[in-house]
């Protein structure tokens, strides 16, 4: 084991094994069998996505970020099956500090391809929830709809999201995100919005 | 053998006629707009440019098995980029001979024949037509050459990177590269075998004209304003942190850094000298990335000295090593300007990773790769975004008519500056534009010329 480090100045937790039960948790866990039919359980997730969804339009950043665990990553992979993020580039590829990096730098002032920041509104929908082998990790697919304003256009990012969730800190946490991008492997203008 | 069709003038140019006078357009300390904004000048740059000189096309490891392939373009023509059946790469214009529908429509695979998805066409990954519903209905010979796809005829490799160009009395490529491959050796030669292998991209659009990544190639002047808060995002732990591009601040002229104008269009920015001169070197100008301090503890236990060795292996190489129109190695980037129109432009970041060529590197291989991922993703979701919005409100200041100018002036007349070296090279501090100034003579010369353009079919 690592000794205990700030993963917001260090980033000890990337790591092989890492890697390797980040790419097992985002393989064959949208398997009806584990859909959680539980409505108390079901709403209790679709209200932790609609806040991270209202607290990303709102530029809430640092409010955002503390609905992720404190070793999190947030991957937005370049290929419609993810693939290894050991092997191939990412559009992104966060992990805690640099999630933090991308919020600082925004906060700088002269983030140009935020200056001014865009205006987004999200729609999030078809929420579920799955179980995994562990009673404290929960499996989330959402689809989204980001329509943004920047510059001279409104657009729209559309796609879906996997997010995985444990229970620890006597709340449910964000451990990971994966965005699923439709044009994931096309050129896309300007892709500097949290997503 | 192959049968060469010769293409015919330019359709821009009416009864010989230049489009405009280019000596008008392109001056010694600046540029017109219009170079930016016309579509006539665009369509120009399509068969001037973009086949009246060696465009970069594709890697070799993209398609590493025969008959594998990938679908690019080259200017606006749509390529598919084969290894044949034969092992011979080629790169087949993505055009049914028929009617002109587009063969594939994937972006990458493998297979010996592409079939029109139209009427049916089938033809050989070589090119050849092979055969077509219901033959009995055409009195015409279908063996006709004619009938096979057109490719572009000059397709040669430098060291695995792919090159095309339509112009039959283009120079080979070794030598049109000339002095630029020893950077690019360099590049190469600094990971195991000489060899990287192409994994994914990050891909990025702007609306506005290709020329400006070109001209922001080479460009030392912009990186503290630019990329300003990339640079602050870098730095901000420490006060008095140098990571990242940091050797810009300051005094950025008189670094041991320098640009090189190398010819034909191509130019180097070597930021090498900057460094510590040792292992680790490289490494320790790499500002934060996920796993960072897993990896760096591990190598040193498991790897002992040679540790900082296979640390820069993952760190950013500080060139920017650019091949006229649309090539750029930086970092462990291969960078490809795709125009689209006028203005409109795909930067695409192809990522690499290394191999372990000489079996001395065993499981570090997986654990350099793993972090270099990361450092590569830096760089676009950071720094590029800024340039390419700063692109696209350049193209947006063009749009003013009356105000005609853009200066490319910056070093231009100071004594002792820019230095003319026997090879004709041309060194200068890095934050001048003689890179500029140079590959815009070489936009207009090949703007001016009539080149032997041809595309070639298989006999």
């Amino acid at each position: 084991m690592q000794p205990a480090a700030d993963p917001s100045r260090s980033s000890h937790y990337i790591t092989d094994e890492f890697y390797r039960d980040l790419i097992a948790s985002f393989t064959d866990w949208q398997r009806d069998e584990r859909a959680i039919a539980d409505p108390v359980e079901r709403e209790r997730f679709r209200m932790l996505l609609e806040r991270e969804a209202r607290l990303l339009d709102q530029l809430r950043y640092e409010d955002w970020l503390k609905l992720y665990a404190a070793e999190c990553v947030y991957w937005v992979p370049s290929t419609p099956n993810a693939g290894d993020p050991r092997r191939e580039v990412a559009v992104m590829f966060d992990d805690r500090r640099r999630l933090e990096d991308r919020v600082y730098r925004l906060r700088t002032g002269f983030a140009w391809s935020q200056a001014p920041a865009s205006r987004t509104v999200r729609l999030i929908t078809n929420v579920e929830v799955f179980a995994t082998g562990n009673e404290t990790v929960r499996m989330m697919r959402s689809n989204f709809l980001i329509t943004e304003f920047w510059g001279d256009e409104t657009r729209i990012l559309s796609g879906w999201t996997g997010h995985r969730c444990i229970r620890q800190n006597d709340r449910w946490e964000i451990q990971a995100k994966q965005v699923n991008l439709l044009e994931c492997d096309q050129s896309i203008r300007n892709p500097s919005i949290v997503l | 053998m192959t049968i060469l069709e010769k293409v015919g003038p330019s359709p821009s140019r009416i009864n010989g006629a230049a489009l405009y006078d280019w000596d008008a357009l392109v001056q010694e300390d600046r540029v017109h707009r219009l170079i930016y904004t016309d579509s006539a000048i665009f369509a120009a740059e399509m068969t001037h440019i973009f086949g009246g000189t060696w465009t970069y096309l594709a890697h070799e490891s993209e398609i590493p098995s025969d008959n594998d392939f990938i679908t690019r373009r080259m200017g606006l023509r749509p390529l598919i980029i084969v290894r044949d059946q034969n092992g011979t790469i080629r790169a087949l214009y993505n055009r049914c001979t028929h009617r002109g529908t587009t063969l594939c429509r994937w972006d990458k695979g493998n297979t010996r024949s592409f079939q029109c998805p139209y009427h049916g066409w089938n033809f050989l990954n070589t090119g050849r037509l092979r055969g077509v519903p219901w033959p009995d209905g055409y009195a015409t010979d279908l063996r006709d050459p004619k009938y096979n796809v057109a490719q572009v005829p000059r397709v040669e490799s430098y060291r695995g990177f792919i090159f095309g160009t339509l112009n039959m009395d283009a120079a080979p490529l070794a030598e049109h590269l000339g002095p630029i491959t020893q950077p690019i050796d360099e590049w190469l030669d600094r990971n195991p075998g000489g060899k990287v292998i192409v994994c994914e991209a990050n891909r990025l659009k702007y609306k506005g004209n290709w020329k400006l990544a070109y001209d922001n190639s080479c460009d030392g002047y912009h990186v503290v304003y630019s990329h300003r808060s990339l640079l602050e995002t870098e730095n901000r732990f420490t006060e008095g942190s140098n990571k990242g591009m940091a050797y810009y601040r300051d005094s950025p002229d008189n670094a041991p850094m320098y640009l090189r104008y190398t010819g034909n269009g191509n130019h180097f920015k070597d930021k090498r000298p900057n460094l510590e001169k040792r292992p680790g070197g490289l490494w320790a100008l790499e500002s934060a990335h996920p796993g960072m301090e897993h990896y760096e503890e591990k190598f040193k236990l498991r790897y002992g000295a040679r540790a900082d060795g296979l640390l820069d292996l993952a760190g950013s190489e500080p060139v920017n090593i650019n091949v006229f129109p649309n090539f750029s190695l930086l970092g462990n980037h291969i960078q490809v300007f795709e125009p689209v129109s006028v203005a409109e432009t795909n930067a695409v970041w192809y990522g690499t990773r290394i191999v372990d060529a000489n079996g001395d590197l065993g499981e570090a291989t997986d654990d350099i790769n793993a972090l270099r991922m990361r450092t590569q993703e830096g760089f676009p979701n950071f720094g590029e975004v800024d340039d390419v919005a700063n692109f696209e409100q350049i193209q947006r200041g063009l749009d003013a008519v009356e105000d005609e100018w853009v200066y490319m002036n910056r070093g231009l007349g100071i004594p002792d500056r820019i230095h003319t070296h026997p090879d004709g090279t041309i060194t200068a501090p890095a934050t001048d534009e003689v890179f500029m100034r140079e590959h815009f003579k070489e936009w207009k010369r090949l703007m001016k010329a009539r080149p032997n353009l041809a595309i070639k079919r298989e006999p």
